[in-house]
């Protein structure tokens, strides 16, 4: 009967992840805006950020 | 933002300019977050760059506050996520308690789960439910038993027995069912305070005003903000530039446009040494202003002084709060009865069947069913784009008797005049030549005739001599004809011979100094105008119209309205205010619909006060309600369909009271086994929120919503 101990402390430990992953996800501001990456992830070009990057790098080939 | 290629747009800010690092955009609350070199880029070229592209950022330094309540949603959220965990957790350990009866074979597996289940329950119990036990607290304090103290009560008595049991080692206790009332309810509000993160309800006057001014001091002009403004300065207000408090005219030519205060859209000549109120706008060139008393002193944010607007509204307690009182009481009753009754006959079932009275009474259903029902009636009133500030509004809604409305850009449309010709015919090429003059000009009513005459002047006529004579009127020479457009004494000035009167919305057309006729502009009243207040006028709903405007359009609206509505013609902002109060004092439920900074005193004073708004992301007066300027016609739906909340609440509370009793009467004889609480329990919980949910959507899909 021991294995059921181990397994019901698996299995509070597999959904205190789940909820761990929660609340990071929360915390990292996935839940303030629920529309707009919807939105975003369509643009043709990645992150803006990825973009940006490039851009300073054309400047600086030009230079 | 409207749309996707408005994100697009925003988020790609920086192939415009390299300048700009980052541009995120939040859709919901139509913001956009920037990062930006500024060694490459100042503020006020990234500020030109949105206007330039068409977002012109809203300047405010009071949304700079917005940040905490990001914070606060988060804190809710994680309340949610850590209920949801533990509730599901306890119910899952709680399984085999339900189906050995009591009776688990291994020794040892029995007492983990319940200690698993205790663990589990702690952060319910502290974090998550904190909120009812502040609020409840709160209430008590207030000697006022809010909504919230049955739930923190429930809350205690399911938790305290349950820790005693499993303390003792006597039973399981209810934690299933006790973490699951918290989970439930916080849902249940969530759901229903889901409310709309890019409108701002409570604007004050600050918010309408530019944020600097340029002032002149010893001869050289200075920019400051507009609240250091004292009395003496001297001020210099330019083209389209706003009046920030009441000033006298010191040289220039004063030619002010009121619409933003009072709706009415002719400019307004000033002389010399004539004190000018703030809240106009000035159009022509430059003024220079002696300021003659400080911004909140001035007239029109002498409302803002007013009482109501440091009251809060709506203090008027939900109906849901009676009923909750006496669901108290006669909780309490029943439990007192109950012991009682075991007291005298059975001392030893006392601490059992009370505590399961507690337990089971819990008013959640009766909760849920109000937070859900108002709930899902938001987001229908939002797909009809009519913005409520939160459920109070709807109550507020379902009791009113009387409506008022506000004229110009309530019923009116703000951009779509009505314009007439009368007089001599006049030729094609003359049309021409009329529409190309006026649309030089930037006068209100050039405007509108300009857009009217419905010729193609893409082959435009070559203007000679334009002069434009700000109030009064135009002068130009088209094809060697000498055109003059404008007032009545403009006209008489050029021709003596010609004596009519002014009403300030007729424009004169004479050519080569003979009157040739006038252009009638005047109001056009939305379409569903006439038949929402037929519609009112059969729901028994009083009718008023309050106009800043002058009488002119009084026969109109005498046949939209009917005789015996009563029209009340340039109404002061305070005039309007009183006026509402003295309807409330008759009894009266008034619900106020306006759309200028004129109304913000009506808006506030009144049960109701929704601001019509043609473009629902700007400019609205502080107000209970948003409401789109195109779906006005639908009020009388709108009016109805809050009502029918009122009922569908109440027979939701019927049944949750249905359900309370069958719990009851099993927990009065203790009887109540933790497997029937624990299924009716969300049986009941379930089963209300989808009734009222189906109910209101059914109701909404009735009424033609």
């Amino acid at each position: 009967m021991s294995a059921l101990f181990i397994l019901i402390g698996v299995s509070i430990l597999v959904a205190a992840t789940f909820l761990g992953a929660f609340l990071w996800s929360v915390k990292s501001g996935q839940y303030d805006d629920d529309y707009t990456p919807s939105v975003r992830m369509l643009f043709d070009d990645g992150t803006a950020k990825k973009t940006s990057e490039t851009n300073q790098n054309s400047i600086k080939s030009k230079k | 933002m409207h749309c996707s290629s408005c994100i697009f747009l925003l988020e790609n800010l920086h192939r415009i300019n390299p300048g700009i690092t980052k541009s995120q955009t939040d859709f919901q609350r139509k913001e956009v977050f920037i990062i930006f070199d500024p060694q490459k880029i100042t503020l006020r070229k990234v500020v030109e760059l949105l206007a330039f592209i068409g977002y012109e950022p809203n300047i405010s330094l009071k949304d700079t506050v917005a940040k905490k309540k990001a914070g606060f949603n988060r804190q809710r959220i994680y309340k949610i996520g850590v209920a949801g965990f533990c509730f599901a957790n306890i119910m899952m350990l709680s399984f085999p308690e339900y189906f050995s009866s009591g009776n688990m074979e291994q020794n040892g597996l029995k007492e983990t789960f319940t200690w698993l289940n205790f663990g589990l329950s702690l952060p319910v119990l502290f974090f998550s439910a904190s909120g009812f036990f502040v609020s409840a607290w709160k209430g008590l304090r207030q000697h006022f038993l809010n909504i919230d103290t049955p739930i923190a009560l429930a809350i205690v008595v399911t938790y305290a027995r349950s820790y005693y049991e499993i303390i003792s080692g006597h039973g399981a206790g209810y934690l299933d069912s006790g973490t699951g009332i918290v989970f439930f309810m916080l849902i249940g509000r969530w759901f229903q305070d889901k409310t709309y993160d890019s409108f701002s309800f409570d604007r004050d006057y600050l918010s309408y005003f530019p944020l600097g001014v340029s002032v002149l001091k010893d001869g050289i002009e200075k920019n400051i903000p507009v609240t250091q403004l004292q009395k003496g300065s001297r001020i210099i207000i330019r083209n389209e530039e706003m009046i920030p408090a009441d000033a006298v005219l010191l040289s220039g030519r004063a030619n002010v446009d009121y619409s933003f205060v009072s709706g009415e859209n002719t400019p307004v000549q000033k002389q010399m040494g004539e004190l000018i109120y703030a809240g106009g706008k000035q159009v022509g060139s430059v003024i220079e202003l002696e300021v003659a008393g400080e911004v909140s002193q001035s007239y029109i944010t002498q409302l803002w002084n007013n009482d109501i607007f440091h009251h809060t509204k709506n203090s008027e307690k939900s109906f849901i709060h009676p009923w909750s009182r006496y669901f108290t009481l006669a909780l309490f009753t029943i439990a007192t009865a109950t012991l009682v009754f075991w007291w005298i006959n059975d001392p030893a079932k006392i601490l059992p069947a009370v505590a399961s009275v507690l337990i089971v009474a819990c008013p959640c259903s009766l909760l849920l069913s109000a937070t859900f029902t108002y709930g899902n009636m938001l987001r229908i009133f939002g797909k009809n784009k009519l913005y409520l500030k939160n459920a109070g509004v709807m109550e507020a809604m379902a009791k009113i008797d009387t409506v008022v409305f506000d004229k110009t850009g309530t019923i009116t449309q703000n951009h779509a005049s009505s314009v007439k010709y009368e007089g001599t015919p006049l030729t094609a090429k003359e049309l021409m030549a009329i529409k190309t003059i006026a649309r030089q000009s930037s006068h209100p009513l050039s405007k509108i005739i300009a857009a009217s005459i419905p010729v193609d002047i893409s082959k435009s006529l070559p203007v000679e001599q334009f002069k434009e004579y700000t109030g009064k009127g135009l002068e130009a020479r088209v094809n060697n004809v000498d055109i003059k457009m404008g007032s009545a004494a403009f006209m008489h000035h050029y021709n003596h011979g010609f004596v009519t009167y002014d009403t300030g919305s007729h424009v004169n057309v004479m050519m080569n100094n003979v009157h040739m006729g006038l252009f009638k502009v005047s109001n056009q009243y939305r379409d569903g105008v006439p038949k929402l207040v037929k519609e009112l006028k059969n729901k028994n709903l009083a009718l008023c119209l309050l106009s800043g405007d002058n009488n002119s359009e009084k026969d109109n609206l005498k046949k939209i309205f009917g005789q015996e509505v009563r029209l009340q013609f340039n109404q002061s902002p305070q005039q309007k205010l009183d006026f509402i109060e003295s309807l409330q004092q008759d009894n009266r439920k008034v619900l106020m619909l306006g759309d200028g900074l004129n109304d913000a005193g009506a808006l506030m004073q009144s049960n109701v006060g929704i601001a019509v708004s043609d473009n629902t992301a700007q400019f609205s007066p502080a107000c209970d309600a948003i409401l789109d300027g195109e779906n006005v016609q639908l009020l009388d739906k709108f009016i109805a369909y809050a009502k029918s909340g009122k009922t569908i609440v109440t027979a939701s509370f019927v049944l949750s009271i249905l359900y309370n009793i069958i719990g009851l009467s099993f927990a009065v004889q203790g009887k109540l086994f933790p497997m029937v609480a624990a299924i009716l329990m969300p049986a009941s919980s379930i089963s209300i929120v989808l009734l009222v949910t189906v109910l209101s959507s059914l109701s909404a899909r009735s009424k033609g919503l």
